[in-house]
């Protein structure tokens, strides 16, 4: 049997769960189309919310940067998530959905624009999160090209395979809504956990045993590195450490906490969060590192699809196929931000500027079913424009992880500081505006001399090949971790993007400020203009405060 | 006790930058490096982390 007809088979099982069945009857209301009633029960709530966090980053973008980065991708991305996720959705989660709850808010732009009322700064808020969530659907269409042109041996063409998971993601989510939505996720999460345990334990055996894999790369001065941290400089372990504060204020993420039907709910996921992390991310960056042995010389964008390659060279056609399956599951978790930005669209822009009283609660459903569809086109159309452009991962981590970071301190400040006001949160959103710009306008003025200084040795080099050092400036090093196909010269340090001016230094990839990653000023920047702009404007009225802070004001 | 579980929660994201593990090769069990091993027992505390601020910091006003 062909893999992919396997991988079909998970699609079409995704389609019922979504489509049909949890259907109760069609959706009238908003609130039963985007939030599900408010009325997901602990293990769904759980399930949905962990798996709608994994996306094609977890197992294809972190195996493809612990080919090129070693075991401490692992540390870079998932044991700092393991903590700040979890703080973040006990601090801030937890609040949103009691407020939600409370006042009937189904969006953050809903909330925040009633916390410090505001009309215009709202719509700003909306334009700033939907234009960096749009990337993060645009990898869910990548990564499902990218699955199923390799799980089919090329048979079915990245364009092809892109096109099915959209029409499939689109479809369950146009009929299903939240609730069709949240069923996938939690049947999906349930198959990826599983995915990592059978993924390790049959490569073990079919690989000859992962001690003697581990014995042959610590053997080799070129791929021993990939046993410890030596590829991430100091700085960039530490800035990563703020990527996970991203979670709490991507869209999906916060519309998902008001889905709970308890609060309750929140403490086994905040518990259990951690575990499923280290459950999806230990196998992915372990096999990564495998893959280096195994699969030397591949570039960085080569290098995303490892694990689907170690599957299918090592297991027999059919487990190929159900391990296709498991990461068509991380993949498809787009579906979340397909349905967020809907919800979005619908709440904060139709129905805030006269839809909902002009066409009603039905309207509002059409609305937002006809904003899936179009979102689903326009962002299968990018992804076909971006094909080989740049590493899933990458894309990722420049346009959405280090801005709805730097949005994190907004948020605190709205549930947390009474005396905050929305001047502040708009000096911090021009912060977060300028320095994407800025960031996208260094990369962009070094890329051609990048290119030049970091280019890869031709592949048939000549033996024997040099160790592709990391490069201080965050990207993937050059050169290959196995040894075989980089060029005789170490790779050149970072260079300045000005001339003479030692702060932003351009790695291979992008762009750093002394070292850091743009997202360790961002969140500190956002955090001082929140709070200084704050302090120096006029607050909210004494109604509003009191409707948020009342036992406070009551004092 | 807020300020002994806020400590808590800075002495674990202290945690995470195991320095001493920076250029440390050795492998547990022989297969498994010791600074993934490291972190995937940090994992774990941080599970252990929220299970204690759940017990002592809930905000129990959203239970009503």
């Amino acid at each position: 049997m062909r893999p992919e007809w396997i991988v079909f088979a998970y699609l079409a099982a995704v389609l019922y769960i979504g489509i049909f069945a949890f259907k109760n009857k069609a959706a009238t209301n908003g609130e039963d189309f985007f939030l599900a009633s408010r009325k997901l029960g602990p293990a769904v709530f759980l399930l949905s919310l962990f798996g709608t966090n994994m996306t094609a980053v977890a197992i294809l973008g972190s195996s493809g940067f612990a080919y090129q980065r070693g075991i401490g991708v692992f540390g870079l991305m998932a044991s700092s998530s393991a903590i700040v996720i979890p703080l973040t959705l006990f601090f801030i989660g937890t609040r949103l959905w009691g407020l939600g709850k409370q006042h009937g808010h189904m969006t953050q732009v809903q909330f925040l624009r009633d916390r410090w009322e505001m009309s215009g700064i709202g719509t700003f808020l909306f334009g700033l999160t939907a234009l960096m969530l749009v990337p993060y659907i645009i990898i869910g269409v990548m990564g499902g090209g990218d699955t199923l042109e390799t799980i089919s041996g090329g048979r079915i063409p990245y364009a092809v395979g892109g096109a099915i998971v959209a029409l499939v993601v689109m479809s369950y989510v146009f009929f299903g809504g939240m609730r069709g939505t949240a069923w996938v996720n939690a049947f999906q999460t349930t198959l990826f956990l599983a995915f990592g345990v059978f993924a390790f334990t049959i490569l073990g055996n079919t690989l000859g045993g992962f001690d003697t894999i581990m014995a042959q790369l610590a053997s080799k001065p070129a791929t021993a590195t990939l046993l410890s941290r030596e590829r991430i400089p100091p700085q960039e372990f530490f800035s990563y450490m703020f990527i996970p504060l991203s979670a709490i204020m991507f869209p999906h993420i916060a519309i998902m906490c008001m889905t709970a039907e308890k609060v309750a709910h929140f403490k086994k996921t905040v518990v259990l969060y951690p575990l499923c992390i280290a459950a999806i991310w230990l196998p992915s960056v372990y096999l990564g590192v495998v893959a280096a042995a195994k699969f030397p010389g591949l570039t960085p964008g080569e290098a995303n699809d490892v694990i689907i390659r170690l599957l299918a060279e090592n297991a027999a056609p059919a487990l190929a196929g159900i391990f296709g399956a498991g990461i068509m599951a991380c993949v498809m978790a787009s579906d979340s931000q397909i349905l967020a930005l809907s919800t979005m669209f619908t709440e904060d822009l139709f129905a805030y500027y006269g839809g909902r009283k002009k066409y009603g609660q039905k309207g509002e459903v059409v609305a937002g079913r006809a904003f899936i569809v179009a979102i689903c086109v326009v962002s299968y159309l990018i992804a076909l424009q971006l094909k080989d452009q740049a590493g899933i991962f990458e894309l990722a981590i420049r346009f959405a992880f280090s801005g709805f970071a730097a949005l994190a301190p907004i948020m605190l400040a709205a549930l947390f500081w009474k005396r905050s006001t929305k001047w502040g949160a708009l000096a911090a959103c021009l912060w977060v505006v300028a320095c994407l710009l800025a960031n996208w306008q260094l990369t962009a003025m070094s890329d051609a001399k990048a290119k030049e200084v970091f280019k890869p040795a031709p592949k048939a080099a000549p033996a024997p090949q040099p160790l592709p050092t990391p490069q201080p400036g965050g990207g993937a090093p050059t050169g290959a971790p196995g040894g075989k196909p980089a060029g005789p010269r170490k790779p050149p340090p970072p260079f300045e993007v000005i001339e003479g001016n030692p702060v932003f230094l351009r790695g291979p990839v992008n762009v750093t400020v002394g070292g850091f990653l743009p997202v360790f000023p961002m969140v500190v920047g956002s955090a001082l203009l929140m709070l200084f702009v704050s302090l120096g404007t006029k607050p909210p009225s004494k109604e509003t405060i009191e409707k948020y802070f009342p036992s406070k004001v009551k004092k | 006790m807020k300020y002994a579980l806020a400590a808590l929660v800075v002495v674990v994201l202290i945690l995470h930058h195991d320095i001493w593990n920076w250029t440390n090769k050795s492998l547990v069990f022989g297969f498994l490096p010791i600074g993934l091993a490291y972190h995937a027992g940090y994992a774990l505390l941080a599970a252990c982390t929220m299970a204690v601020l759940v017990k002592f910091l809930w905000p129990k006003e959203l239970d009503a």
